[in-house]
């Protein structure tokens, strides 16, 4: 592997991903949404809606009956008020964290893949002397490193928002814990891995960005279940579980990325263009 | 005796589906060659320069290029060789200075070197100035400039040019021809030009291969495929005002002279003789009619009506 070659082609996709508003909008505006501004909504406003005349609090007990009860042995000794924010920001909000590694590494990835064959920039880099390989190794990682970045930044500045937001109700730090940190490094990247492996199959088939991102967007149907699951209380991220996940996720994105690769071949990328 | 051919293919053929892209194709190019490779869009231009590279797989034939079998060898030889695609293919979002860097990168070129080298690019191609700017704010040709000095960052043998000229002004398109022979006869780069732009051809290629569907139907140098499809003779003559129309007359009464023009405002004339022999008896019959000769130049068929003949000749062939 000629890792010269593969930093050169991570600095080229990373720089015009970093130029492009068209890519960078959504990785801010995503991030900015699921990191900051719903957790600081719910952590203040969940206290200050409970204490509303009218606030619902015999359906919200039935709710909280219907948990698997391994989740209710987490919230003993805390009150209501304490209790929803806990369920809000600690359960709720991990499945729906995976969407960010998932939609940055599959935006990157569509940018990088169809998007370059869109702008025609794909030819100059098939006549370099790097291999099929390392042509797709410099890809992935191109979409795989700046979707761990957002994922690790995210979850500081989630934790952070968090715990600010829950400090007048909790008294106390609510993250990280043991599931949110499995959750960052083992099935974040795991998540990330399929995002990508879905959008390198599409971009092999389609010409453009946009294109390549709707389609490859269905990835995001099963984060979408998991998020109902949690919510519904049909589903508990206990430390196991969210293990398990990160196996599951690894093995999608594994298979995903093994097709990727092989439909990567210069003389296909040609034939097809 | 000839030194060894830096590119060789024998029978080499490419289909897609049932389409023949490159047919059959046998060719010998040389070191410090510049090879005109003609022909109408679809030919097989692109197709036979990707299957030179590497990038694309030969459905059969063989193949070499310096010494090494581009399917076999493709990383290795792509090393050697700089290829101009027929779009710029530049990425715009990077500045011009960028782009450079990261190819300088990608062909491997010493780390020490990389910024000298990039920078002489940059002088040579008077992109020195724009060189901070994104490629997005250039003019095509400085784009096509950009392009032009990738292909040769790391000082390739052989260099391919698909359509370099394509949609430049007169002044950018003088440019590249200067960079063409330079490269050529200064430089002893072997050079393969795709283009359709004959009198580009006419003037830059030692030798010429013409393409159609996939099939080279002729390869010789401009005048060696005169002398072997060009049998007619073009000719101008000066004579009188006064003498035009006998002239005229003349000539129109000879079966073998065709494409009888006169010039709007002075005394002559221009025809094209099916054979060169029949100039004598021409001259005889205007001297019989009284018309004063003051001028008579045979003119070399340029490589636009040796294309044209050809292409002429396939289509009565196939009707």
């Amino acid at each position: 592997m000629n890792w010269r070659a593969i930093k050169a082609i991570i600095q080229r996709d990373l720089l015009a991903v970093v130029r492009s508003k068209g890519v960078m909008i959504p990785l801010i505006i995503v991030p900015l949404v699921f990191m900051i501004l719903l957790p600081a909504g719910f952590g203040y406003f969940t206290p200050v809606l409970m204490e509303m005349p009218g606030a619902n609090m015999p359906d919200l007990t039935l709710f909280l009956d219907q948990l698997p009860p391994a989740m209710l042995a987490n919230f003993e000794g805390y009150t209501m008020e304490q209790l929803m924010i806990i369920f809000s920001l600690v359960y709720m909000f991990a499945p729906m964290f995976l969407i960010l590694p998932l939609m940055v590494a599959s935006v990157v990835a569509a940018d990088s893949f169809a998007g370059e064959k869109e702008r025609k920039t794909l030819e100059a880099l098939i006549y370099t002397p790097t291999t099929d390989m390392e042509l797709f190794v410099g890809k992935v990682l191109s979409a795989m490193i700046p979707a761990l970045l957002v994922s690790l930044v995210g979850f500081l500045l989630y934790t952070l928002t968090a715990n600010l937001a829950a400090w007048p109700t909790m008294g106390e730090m609510i993250l990280p814990n043991l599931t949110w940190i499995i959750l960052v490094l083992w099935v974040s990247p795991a998540t990330a891995s399929m995002g990508l492996g879905a959008t390198v199959i599409v971009s092999s088939r389609v010409n453009a960005f946009q294109e390549a991102n709707q389609i490859a967007g269905v990835i995001v149907l099963p984060i979408l279940a998991l998020v109902i699951a949690q919510v519904t209380g049909v589903m508990y991220f206990s430390v196991w579980l969210t293990a398990l996940l990160g196996v599951v996720f690894w093995l999608i994105g594994g298979v995903l990325l093994y097709f990727g690769v092989r439909t990567f071949r210069r003389s296909e990328i040609l034939a097809k263009g | 005796m000839r030194e060894q051919p830096v590119i060789v293919t024998q029978g080499l053929t490419r289909l897609f589906g049932d389409i023949t892209a490159v047919d059959n194709l046998d060719l010998e190019i040389y070191r410090g060659e510049v090879l005109g490779y003609l022909g109408h869009n679809g030919a097989g231009k692109t197709t036979t320069v990707r299957l030179l590279n590497g990038v694309l797989t030969p459905t059969s034939g063989k193949m070499q290029v310096l010494g090494l079998d581009p399917s076999v060898n493709g990383a290795e030889l792509r090393q050697r060789t700089g290829v101009l695609t027929e779009t710029p293919s530049v990425d715009e979002r990077l500045t011009g200075y960028e782009n450079l860097k990261i190819f300088a990168a990608l062909f491997n070129v010493p780390q020490a070197d990389v910024e000298k080298r990039v920078g002489e690019l940059l002088e040579t191609f008077q992109l020195t100035d724009r060189a901070g700017d994104r490629v997005g704010e250039y003019s095509k040709g400085m784009k096509q400039k950009l392009a032009l000095a990738r292909a040769l960052i790391q000082q390739p043998e052989v260099i391919f040019f698909d359509e370099p000229t394509s949609g430049l002004d007169p002044v950018i398109t003088r440019q590249v021809h200067t960079l063409i022979q330079d490269l050529s006869k200064n430089g002893g780069h072997t050079v393969f030009l795709c283009t359709h732009n004959l009198a580009e051809a006419q003037r830059l290629c030692d030798r010429v291969a013409v393409l159609e569907n996939g099939k080279m139907v002729a390869l010789g140098s401009p005048a060696e495929l005169a002398r072997e499809l060009w049998k007619g003779t073009r000719l101008e003559f000066e004579t009188t005002h006064e003498a035009l129309p006998t002239a005229l007359q003349t000539l129109e009464a000879m079966p073998d002279a065709h494409e009888i023009t006169s010039a709007e405002d002075q005394p002559a004339i221009s025809l094209l003789l099916t054979l060169r022999d029949q100039i004598p008896a021409m001259v005889e019959r205007l001297v019989a009619a009284e018309v004063p000769l003051y001028r008579l130049t045979p003119q070399e068929p340029t490589l636009e009506d040796i294309y044209f003949a050809l292409h002429e000749n396939d289509q009565e062939v196939e009707a």
